[in-house]
Parts: structure tokens; sequence; C-alpha cells
């Protein structure tokens, strides 16, 4: 039996697959979802209203998908800044509590006694540094000896969990407020050291969006027009023609990951100093967002202002999830169209590379018979 | 096959070719790179499909929708590059893919079969052992003997004597002897004429993907065929140098150089070399003696054990490919796609491959883009590159027009020596002209040109002075004048000169 379509490689990506190869996705995602909340007895169309409606039509609603827009936005921009260079670095997660360890720290280390704004731009860049520094252990190993990066950045991502456990349940440890005997939880940042929101027409924009669209602007100039992203375009599509034209191969892959874990990092610094305001073991654990990144940078096909836009997508999904969460809304919704916008987003990738025919021979076929 | 078309973004690649094959016959495919011999091979293993045109087989016209489809049908091909499993077993490798084999293995009745195939066409190689333990020739058998399994009637070779030695080709040349014998038909496809013409029963020539005639091989000569082939006579004469080599002008001096190869073994032991202004070096040897380290040290892409490069006067750092850059080395490696280019980057990107960081291309760590396209169409222009566009891929480029590229960038760096190596290896006879043209352009315009090639006739052809390398070591460099055929055959052999005579 032969199939009625075929798939032809195609020799040109024209630059309008860009978009429509994820909007095609997005929309199969949808027809796949609408089949499944047919099965379960609801109405597609309303269910996905009310989402629109409470993840991104009014100001409410728009200020919480911001706000769970943010992480993911750092966490994106960290997966897109390494899978670019072909370094598979899935250790946003562990990378993003580190920077929010860091972060902390330094916040409630100087929380006290030196000016807001110093502060503040010291939990960034604390953030920055300790992410930073921790993805360096996976960049070096990489570059110096050839170690598989997917597999020590998820190791020490859980290596970060158990550390952030340490910190606040089972340690006496400068993170953890001593007043809270009975359920431990982290010391509190000064309150005048919470980081600003912004307010245009009602909807709050939180600090940390900020920073996360300057990264991203940053990393797409950087990719798109300076040398170092030309040499890191160069060093993935040919190690041997980097070495050739003496690209510092291993120095590139250490700063690239670096700076990937710098950005997770960043994103642990907005945890503490935009909505927690101490460090909250558990609830940086609850939300996945260094892996949600790579579905985020995955989806934008690792366009820096493409992950922007994606996060503020899937944030809006979340948050209409969060919110529409009861009896006729199931909590495993929002989690289920997540997975099949990944999958048809993985699925669209085929379609970058070859395109669908029709099976000329198959059809005769079937005329004939 | 009539009135085959295939089209590809800004190339017809095929564009009407006729093609008529009888049984048991060795029938020679033969035309330039980009000719369409490929396409047109891979529109009859099933792999594209054509855009026009029929294919009949014994009489009746079939679709090949998958290389399955064509194998089914009998037609098998043995690609350039193997597809064969490393730690697999040669017989392993035989059933790998056959829809035919169960699902539980019987080694024994496999191995007999593997033995009995290669016997009965002479082909020597053990079924028992690893592919990764086999020499190139052997594997190529692998390949063969894989397609025999599975029962073709029709095997296609696709370039099969690039990878041999003489004695492994003229055994290849045996075997198809034996199998067209037993009525089996082979498409032998080559761009080298005395190979076409010692082999084939007929031969079909493609030119710019259109069949220019189909003759029996017994009644015509390389020359006719190479006219043919690119259209007009080429002459294979020693080419005119207008201007001499500057003896006195030292540009390249390499002292003791000593390194290694990439398993860690001692590739290089003491090596010295000049070059002069204005003079072309040839290095022969048997590929794998060190030649390809050589050109990697002194271009520094390798890290020399020992040793010195410098270039008129002043050292290049060991190892640093960024000072013998600057220094003004240009090298054209022997793997051009993947180490001289980056393959997925735009002609324009590779064209600014190593003069990205220089003030006319980029500022403030900035890439100029505009600077980089049109400096890009410039050289296109004048390297007279076929490329749709500045944009394209280079992967998408024929042979030898990614090989223009790769010339056309590291002579617009204006260099003081060029290393290049194996600069002709599998291109057509048109470009290759372009090539050595373009090497003793450069040479007459005083660059010094170390040319390492594998081809004795490219570089008796084109070098004042020829070194020859055997194990690593330089063991002569002769002159011009002392440099013939036989010397220089003694000498890469490991034959001493003096005790010879």
């Amino acid at each position: 039996m032969r199939s009625p379509l075929r798939l032809e490689r195609r020799l040109e990506q024209p630059r309008w697959l860009n978009w429509a190869i994820p909007l095609l996705s997005l929309a199969a995602a949808l027809v796949v979802g609408a089949i499944v909340l047919l099965i379960t007895g609801k109405n597609p169309l309303d269910v996905y209203q009310r989402i629109f409606e409470r993840g991104f039509l009014s100001v409410r609603a728009i200020t919480g998908t911001l706000r769970t827009a943010t992480p993911l936005a750092f966490t994106g921009l960290c997966a897109a800044a390494a899978f670019r260079l072909g370094v598979i670095n899935i250790g946003g997660e562990g990378q993003l509590y580190v920077g929010a360890i860091g972060a902390s720290l330094v916040g409630l280390w100087m929380g006290d006694s030196y000016p807001v704004g110093i502060v503040i731009i010291a939990m960034v860049i604390f953030g920055a540094f300790f992410g930073g520094l921790y993805a360096t252990i996976v960049g070096v190993l990489r570059a110096q000896f050839n170690t598989n990066e997917i597999i020590t950045s998820l190791m020490l991502n859980y290596i970060a969990a158990i550390l952030l456990n340490y910190l606040i349940f089972n340690s006496f440890s400068y993170w953890r407020d001593p007043r809270s005997a009975g359920f431990p939880s982290g010391k509190p940042l000064e309150k005048r050291t919470y980081w600003p929101t912004f307010e245009i027409g009602g909807v709050s924009i939180p600090f940390g969006l900020l920073l996360a669209v300057a990264a991203g602007i940053f990393l797409w100039v950087l990719y798109r027009r300076s040398r170092f992203g030309f040499e890191v375009g160069i060093i993935a599509d040919s190690p041997r023609a980097a070495r050739y034209v003496g690209i510092r191969t291993k120095w590139t892959i250490i700063v690239v990951t670096a700076m990937s874990g710098a950005l997770a990092g960043i994103g642990g610094s907005s945890q503490v100093g935009d909505f927690a305001h101490y460090l909250d073991a558990k609830g940086l654990q609850l939300n996945n967002f260094g892996y949600t990144g790579i579905v985020v940078a995955a989806l934008a096909r690792l366009n820096p202002l493409g992950a922007l836009l994606v996060a503020v997508l899937l944030g809006g999904l979340t948050n209409a999830g969060y919110s529409l969460q009861g009896p006729d809304f199931p909590s495993g919704l929002v989690g289920t169209l997540q997975g099949l916008i990944l999958f048809t987003a993985v699925a669209g990738e085929i379609l970058m590379k070859y395109k669908i025919r029709p099976n000329r021979a198959a059809r005769k076929a079937a005329v004939a018979s | 096959m009539t009135g085959v078309v295939k089209r590809f973004p800004g190339v017809v690649a095929n564009d009407g070719v006729e093609f008529e094959l009888r049984k048991g016959e060795v029938h020679a495919l033969l035309g330039e790179n980009g000719a369409g011999k490929s396409t047109l091979s891979n529109i009859l293993t099933g792999l594209y499909r054509p855009d026009e045109g029929t294919i009949e087989l014994d009489g009746t016209p079939v679709v090949f929708n998958s290389p399955k489809a064509a194998l089914d049908a009998g037609i098998g091909m043995v690609h350039q590059h193997f597809r064969l499993v490393e730690p697999f077993t040669v017989a392993e490798n035989v059933v790998l893919g056959n829809p035919e084999t169960p699902f539980v293995i019987d080694t024994e009745a496999i191995v007999e079969r593997v033995t009995e195939l290669a016997q009965r066409y002479d082909m020597a190689v053990d079924p028992r052992a690893r592919i990764w333990q086999l020499s190139v020739g052997e594997q190529q058998r692998v390949e063969i003997l894989k397609v025999l399994y599975r029962g073709a009637r029709v095997l296609i070779l696709d370039e099969p004597t690039a990878v041999l030695t003489p004695i492994e080709a003229n055994a290849l040349f045996k075997t198809l002897r034996a199998m067209t014998a037993e009525g089996r038909t082979v498409i032998f496809i080559s761009h080298k004429l005395d190979e076409v013409m010692s082999v084939s029963d007929r031969i079909t020539v493609l030119r710019g993907g259109r069949t220019v005639g189909t003759v029996d091989t017994a009644s015509t000569n390389t020359r006719d065929l190479a006219a043919m082939m690119v259209g007009r006579s080429v002459d294979f004469q020693r080419v005119v140098r207008t201007a001499p080599a500057q003896v006195d002008n030292v540009v390249l001096e390499a002292t003791n150089l000593c390194g290694i190869d990439d398993r860690g073994r001692q590739a290089l032991h003491d090596v010295c070399l000049t070059v002069s202004r204005g003079e072309i070096v040839g290095v022969a040897g048997v590929a794998g003696n060190g030649q390809r380290e050589l050109a990697e040290v002194i271009a520094g892409m390798r890290t020399a054990t020992a040793g010195t490069v410098t270039i008129e006067g002043s050292p290049v750092s060991n190892g640093k490919a960024r000072s013998a850059i600057a220094g003004g080395i240009a090298h054209v490696p022997e793997d051009r796609l993947h180490t001289g280019l980056a393959a997925g980057h735009s002609v324009a990107d590779n064209m600014a491959l190593k003069s990205y960081r220089s003030p006319i291309l980029s500022r403030f760590g900035l890439l100029k883009r505009q600077a980089i396209t049109s400096q890009a169409a410039d050289l296109v222009d004048k390297y007279d590159v076929k490329t749709p566009g500045t944009d394209t891929p280079v992967r998408l480029l024929s042979g030898g027009n990614v090989q223009k590229v790769l010339l056309a960038r590291e002579f617009s760096t204006q260099p003081k020596l060029l290393i290049a190596a194996s600069p002709t290896r599998g291109l057509d006879v048109g470009a290759i002209e372009t090539v050595r043209a373009r090497l003793v352009e450069a040479a007459d315009n005083g660059v010094g040109v170390l040319l390492i090639s594998e081809d004795l006739e490219e570089i008796l052809s084109l070098a004042d002075r020829v070194a020859v390398m055997y194990e690593g070591r330089i063991v002569a460099v002769l002159p011009a004048a002392e440099a013939t055929r036989e010397n220089v055959g003694l000498l890469m052999g490991g034959a001493n000169l003096e005790a010879s005579r």
C-alpha cells in the first residue's frame, strides 16, 4: 500500500516558513486539543474563548500573563542562546535556581544599608553571575573534554534543586527565615528593595520583563549582526571550518554557555526581586520554568525576539489555566495543550526541511483499481 | 529513459536526458561535475523523481518512489560515499535493510551466501570482519555485495575508482566483467577518460544536463570523449609560465617541522621546505604520508611539536590559524566543503569567512552586511561562480563552483603564500583547467604556491620544483627538469634514487 502523500526534501527554506510553520503548528495543536475537549464532552470553542479572555483580553488577565511570561522569556532566551551554537543546555532550570540564590544573597545582605537602585542592580548582576558560573561548569566540561552537555546540564538541575532545599528546609542558612520555625521559608527582602513595576493603561509590567526584552534585543543583535554571532554560526555549521579560520571554538563554547546560564540566572533574580521577595524554594520548583523555556526556544525557532513573543503566548495559556481551574476546567487541560503545542512544533520542524507532495503513483494506482 | 527533466531551484540538473541500457553491458556515464550524472542516477534509484520524462524497464513504464522500489525492480546503487555500519560485520551489513531478513538472523547461512557471492565475482572479503577493520577497497566490495545480495540486475557505481588504488581498481574492473558475463548490467559513472575507455562497452556523455551522445567504446578515443564532455578540445600540455620564480626571494621557510596526526602518531619528521616568490613547489606523495599534516601545520590549523615557520622572514605563531592568515598564508584545504567552507552558510558569508574581522566588513564588533554582500557579488562576478545568488548556501553549488568560491576568497586576501591541497580532485575537466590557470596566474603575480597533490600529472605539469614526501619526511626536492614520472614515482614508493640507478 502506498501512502497518498510523500515527503520531498526542500532545497531552499523560504523565509516565510519561519512564520508560517509555527503558526500552523499552533493551529494544529488547537485542532487536536479541540478533539480532546470534544471527547471529554466540552465545547472547544467555548473553552478556547475562555482561555483567550482569561489570558489576553482584560487588564487583569494581561497583568497575570506578563507575570508568568517573565521567567519563561528568560529561560527561553537561555535555551535559544546555547542551542544556536549547538550546545544543548537544558540546565536553564538549575541555572535559574542558582541565580535566585545569588540574587537573594546580595539582596538580603545589602538590603538595609544601600540605595535601592544599587541593590536592584546588584541583584541582577549576582543572579547573572551565579547562573552563568553554574552553567560554566557545563561549558568547560564540553569545551575541554567534549562531555555531553545534555547529561551534565540535566544532572546539575537536580543538584541545584537539592541545594535549594538544603538552604531553606534542611539547614539554618543565611537564606532561611529564622522566625519560620514551624514551616521553614526564605528570609524576606526589605520592602523598599522590591523590584518596581510600571503601569501602562492599568497593566502592570514587571521590571524583570523589561530586562528580558532588553536581553532579547541584545541577543538578536548579537547573533544576527555581530562578529561574535557570526563565529557562533560558523562553529555550529562546521567546527572544522571554524578551526580553519582560527575561531576560538572552546572559548566561544564557554562564553556562550555562561551567557546562556546568566540569562536563566537573571530569571531567578526576577523571581526573587519581582514576585516572591524571598528565596521561595518550593515555588521555584513548582513551575518548571527552565524546561518550559526549552519549549519556548523551540517554538520560536531559536529566534530571541520570537522567544519573547512565545513566552507571552505560553504565559497567557498558563495564566488562563490558573484562573480557570475548577470542576468544569480540569487543571491538566493547560498542560495537555502545552504538550500538544510542543508536539506539533517539533513535528512542524520536518516541514522546514521537507515539503509534502501528492504521491502521483498512488493516485494512479487508486484510479486503476 | 526518455526526455528526463529534473529541476532544482535556480538550476535544471537534467534537461531532457536520453539514456538506453542494454542487458549485459558496462555502460559508462561520462560528464563533468554538474553535468547531471548524479541527478540521473538518483532518479534511476528512486531518490529523486523526474519532473518530466519517462523511465521504461524491459519495455514497461515504471515510477520509483523510493530506493526500495528501485531495488525491488532490480536496480541498485553503490554510492561514492559508503553507507555502512562500521561496528557491524560484513555479513550483517549485507543483510541490513533487506526486507527478507528474518527477525532472528541465521548468521551462518548469511556468511555462507556472502562467501559464495564474493567468490563468484572474485571479491576477496571476509564476511566475519567488521567494517572498520577493512580497507576502503574492501568496504566498496561490501557495498557491491549488498546490492548483489538483494538480487540487483542493474548496478550503478558512482565514481567507484575515486577512492581506490590502481591495483584495487583493476580488481574492480575484473569483478564488473564477471558480473556482465552473467547477464547483469553495470552503469559506471566517472569523469576519468582512461578508465572509461578501458572498462566500458558503450559510453553516454552528458553535458549541462543533456545527453550529448552515446558511442561504442571501440569506435572512440579519449580525445574525442574529452571534446564531447567539455564541448571543445582540451590539451594536456605543460603550462607555460610568463614570469619566472624569483629564487632569492624566499616567501616560506619551514625549518625542522615535526607534528603528530589525529591519532597521535608522529606524521612529520624534521621537514624543511622553502618556497620563493612566484614559485610553484609541488609536494608529491602517496596519500597519508604527512602531506595533510604539513599543510595544516603551515596554515596554523595544527600545532607543530617542533620547528618553525616563517613568511618573508617573520615567524608565524605555532598552531594559530589567525596568525598564519595575517601573515599572508592562503590555504585551499583538501576537504573544501566542510573545512574550507561552512557548507550551510551563504556564498556571501563564506566569501567573508577570512576577512569578516577587517574594518571593511565590520566595525565595533558589528558586521557590515551590505559590504559583505557587495564584496561577494564582486567576487562571484570576477571568478565566474555559477550560483543563483550570494545568499545561496554553498552546499547547493556544484563541486566546481564550490572550489571557485574557495579560490575566490583565498585570492582576495592577497596572499604571499598559497597552500593548495588536491585543488582539482573531483573536479571536471573544464574546472580543472580553470583552477590550474588560477594557480599559475597567482605564481606569475609573485605568490609562492605550495601545491600538494596525489595527481602526479598535475604536479609535473605545474611545479618548478617537486618535493617528494614519504613516511612524514621530504625524501627529495627535484627541479622540474629532473622530476620525471619515473624518478618521482620511485621516490614516492620509498625507493632511493641513487641506489636504484
